[in-house]
């Protein structure tokens, strides 16, 4: 875990509100590095300026490979390294290999995003991803906004996130 | 909050139709007049021998069957068989598409969807074919029933006819209940006209409730539209089936897939879809349905996406059941279908037409987001399930005879130009977008 981070939290208790200071706190030149909030917040990806996730992609990546890998066994084993004869069928035969194929393709697929997402969200095994305020899994959204990415003071970030409507404002250390 | 919008049906508008449906008239004489002197009887023969060894290489049984059949079916001209084959393979896509239409408003209401409220006119519109279809399709029927339908030959329930088939006359009773087999086929008969009645009897219930809704408002004609939906999608279920039995299945009488009622309505179903886009689409670029948004266009791009999934997975169901048990009687269907022109290559452009192209094209967000890489879509679907009920339907009518051709694409022309007369038309009849739905503010407020 990186350590010597200074962050300053935003504590809030609308989500309307947060929405809008979201918009305004980034139009004040603050750069926001993430909003944790215990329920989904419609629109607060657009108002953050997230760039759309790349997971789909990899997910077809993913796809593709179980495609291949699947295609490739069932074509080597039965077809050349232990042919089968299985009513009457050429050994290396197509369609029976399609079911498999589909479902070895979704399994690599789902799990494949399942594990990516994990991972860069910060959230494989052993790594606790970081708790700005514990209130965010509960009824507080929670703004982080990292120091080291901002020219502005401790203070000044502070004064732009009361003027926006945050409830709290607090220092957070790792 | 929604403005009175009217689709005007321009006289440019028919005037392009009018050409394109000269268009198809012209292809269809040319075609005609190919089938005609292209000498086909002397091919015929080639070919039937052809069949000889090849059915014979899959079982004995079969095989006396078909030559049976190639020989007796001298009917009709091989030209004249090729329209009728023809018109009853558009007859059968098309009225897919109208009931799709009324499918899709039926589904919206049970679901209680509010996204589709601003397009739920189109699929209306697209209803009033049923009526038209049904209406040709009895016709047709009475005209051209004994050279589509094997089973309508009274010789097969003759037992002691020389061509007396055991097979069909096992079936018969499907057809021909209560009276004997062989005579007029009065169940068949009083289905196609029941199906044709009860969905035309669901279509003017629920078209009454929501043209009734502009004017009056409020929620009654919703939850009364509601309520004709759910009754129309169960006798749908059952019917849509039993028609896919009746009108496409039958026509290859000795075969069956118990998987047929679904292979037909998935088919209809993603067609169906692709033409409700496929107007969305030209209506707003006409500058039409304002209200309608990326929002609702990726909604619809969703289904044609998913959909094409399922008829892949009803497809190829179908298909692996049927190759891996192997019973002649069945596999036959397939082999003619994979090696007889023109339906061999159908029979594969089907499965990248229907199945690769739009799986591809469609997985990305953007590209179900922006019109023009939906209407590409769109288009190959549509015209990949044009190949897929071709093949559906003229191998079992023309058995090896059978051609992809000028003859085959006018028709589909002409058709496609009348049933954009009869939908338009409807159309321009109504108010394009519903003023008083009650999930018009859910929908324009649509975000995904």
């Amino acid at each position: 875990m990186q350590s010597n981070k200074n962050f300053v939290v935003g504590i809030f208790d609308d989500e309307d509100v947060l929405l809008h200071a979201v918009e305004k706190i980034r139009h004040s030149g603050v750069r926001i590095d993430e909003v944790y909030s215990p329920f989904p917040v419609h629109g607060l990806d657009d108002a953050l300026g997230y760039r759309r996730t790349r997971l789909p992609i990899a997910s077809f990546m993913f796809g593709l490979m179980g495609t291949i890998l699947a295609l490739f066994t069932q074509t080597w084993m039965l077809g050349y390294d232990w042919p089968m004869d299985i009513g009457g069928k050429n050994y290396a035969s197509l369609p029976p290999f399609i079911p498999v194929t589909f479902e070895f393709t979704v399994l690599c697929a789902s799990w494949g995003l399942v594990i990516t997402f994990l991972i860069v969200s910060n959230m494989k095994p052993y790594s606790w991803p970081r708790s700005y305020d514990i209130r965010s899994t509960d009824d507080k959204h929670v703004m982080a906004i990292d120091l080291a990415h901002n020219k502005m003071s401790k203070d000044e970030i502070g004064r732009v996130l009361k003027e926006n409507g945050a409830s709290e404002v607090n220092e957070k250390n790792f | 909050m929604i403005a009175d919008e009217k689709y005007d049906f321009k006289s440019q508008t028919k005037t392009k139709l009018f050409i394109l449906g000269a268009v198809g008239l012209l292809f269809l004489i040319v075609g005609i007049f190919m089938a005609k002197n292209s000498g086909g009887h002397e091919e015929h023969h080639a070919s039937t021998e052809i069949s000889k060894t090849l059915t014979a290489s899959v079982a004995p049984q079969e095989a006396d069957h078909q030559m049976a059949a190639a020989e007796e079916h001298h009917g009709s001209p091989v030209w004249l068989k090729r329209v009728y084959a023809a018109v009853w393979h558009n007859n059968i896509f098309f009225i897919g598409l109208g009931i799709i239409g009324l499918f899709f408003v039926a589904i919206q209401y049970a679901a209680q969807a509010g996204w589709s409220a601003p397009i739920k006119r189109i699929p209306l519109a697209m209803g009033s074919w049923i009526l038209v279809g049904g209406i040709i399709m009895i016709l047709v029927w009475f005209v051209a029933k004994s050279d589509i339908f094997h089973w309508t030959h009274a010789d097969l329930f003759d037992k002691s006819s020389k061509s007396y088939d055991p097979i069909i006359d096992g079936k018969g009773g499907f057809f021909y209940w209560p009276l004997q087999h062989g005579g007029f086929p009065i169940f068949f008969f009083l289905r196609m006209v029941l199906f044709f009645g009860l969905w035309y009897l669901f279509f003017a219930w629920i078209k009454k409730e929501m043209l009734a809704e502009d004017l009056n408002g409020g929620s009654t004609h919703w939850f009364k539209a509601r309520k004709f939906s759910a009754i129309f999608l169960v006798i749908f279920a059952v019917s849509s089936s039993i028609a896919a039995w009746d009108w496409v299945m039958s026509i290859d009488t000795h075969w069956y897939s118990t998987m047929f009622g679904w292979y037909v309505f998935a088919s209809w179903w993603v067609t169906g879809l692709t033409a409700i886009t496929l107007i969305v689409i030209y209506l707003k670029d006409a500058g039409y349905l304002k209200v309608v948004n990326a929002n609702h266009l990726h909604d619809l791009g969703k289904f044609i996406f998913a959909f094409s999934i399922f008829w892949t997975y009803i497809w190829f169901g179908q298909f692996l059941l049927i190759y891996y048990a192997n019973i002649p009687e069945e596999t036959i269907y397939f082999i003619n279908q994979m090696h007889t022109a023109p339906y061999n290559w159908i029979f594969y452009a089907n499965l990248f037409l229907n199945f690769v192209f739009p799986f591809l094209l469609l997985m990305t967000r953007d590209s179900k987001r922006h019109e023009s890489m939906l209407k590409v879509v769109c288009f190959i679907v549509i015209i990949g399930h044009w190949f897929d009920f071709y093949n559906m339907v003229t191998p079992g009518v023309m058995k090896l005879e059978g051609g992809m051709g000028f003859l085959e694409i006018g028709m589909g022309l002409i058709f496609t130009v009348v049933f954009l007369f009869v939908v338009l038309s409807a159309l321009s009849k109504m108010q394009l977008v519903a003023k008083h739905h009650p999930f018009m503010e859910e929908s324009l407020h649509y975000h995904i």
